[in-house]
């Protein structure tokens, strides 16, 4: 599944969207960047409530498909700019973590 | 046998804004040296969470990254307080970051663990008063290391 069907099947705002071609693999969500780093795999969509800046480089360097800010979350835009800059896909669902989760774990049939 | 490639960076100790970028830098330059993603994955990781230390602990410090032929080393050298008990601080929770870095998503004792988890060989050289030195090594898909 590539990023973009993840997120028309979600229904997810986008924030940024550089690459959704960007084929995904399965989830994980966390909001302690350190975890997410050691846990996430590549290809990965992160489920966070967490929209610092940091979010970003974590991301980039754990290379996972997209970030999906759960709860609507506000997003800074420098946070906003700075996805576009490095090339994260960022989308956005007013869903709850738990039920977000859910509903990515239905599309991979977890 | 030609030299190796060497890259150099100063961490900035009082920014959390621009915390990684000699991380991400890095792992714009093993890209465009096709380095296999995996290898570029854990090492632009070790990285960032030694970067992060430092910024959290010591007031910033160095980064340097050494390219031989068959392995990544990553220096990482600042003059902060030091590491009083190395054993405990390689544990998995243990943390002594303050409220502030917590509430952005660090501070979870994961660092260091995470710095062990992602090489092949980690090292650190740490004294009270004096600074800590933290040198990592991964080695490349296929090498005899």
């Amino acid at each position: 599944m590539t990023v973009k069907e993840l997120r028309e099947r979600l229904d997810l705002q986008i924030l940024s969207e550089s690459d959704p071609d960007r084929a995904v693999t399965g989830g994980y969500a966390g909001d302690l960047l350190s975890w997410v780093m050691g846990r996430a795999q590549s290809g990965d969509a992160w489920v966070t409530i967490m929209t610092n800046r940091n979010i970003i480089a974590v991301a980039s360097l754990a290379d996972t498909a997209c970030i999906i800010v759960a709860e609507d979350s506000a997003v800074e835009p420098d946070v906003i700019a700075l996805a576009s800059e490095k090339e994260i896909n960022l989308y956005r669902s007013p869903l709850n973590i738990f039920d977000l989760c859910c509903r990515v774990g239905s599309l991979f049939d977890l | 046998m030609s030299e190796p490639v060497k890259f150099h960076f100063d961490v900035a100790g009082d920014n959390f804004s621009s915390a990684g970028e000699a991380s991400v830098k890095v792992k714009k330059l093993l890209r465009q040296l096709s380095m296999d993603p995996e290898t570029i994955r854990r090492v632009s990781i070790a990285m960032y969470e030694g970067e992060i230390n430092m910024v959290i602990h010591a007031n910033g410090g160095t980064a340097d990254v050494v390219l031989y032929p068959d392995r990544i080393q990553i220096i990482l050298a600042d003059t902060g307080p030091g590491i009083k008990d190395v054993s405990l601080a390689m544990q998995e929770g243990y943390s002594t970051a303050k409220d502030n870095v917590r509430s952005l998503g660090f501070g979870a004792g994961m660092g260091l663990p995470n710095m062990k988890r992602y090489t092949d060989r980690m090292e650190i050289e740490s004294e009270v008063g004096k600074g800590t030195t933290v040198t990592m090594e991964v080695f490349l898909p296929g090498a005899n290391a």
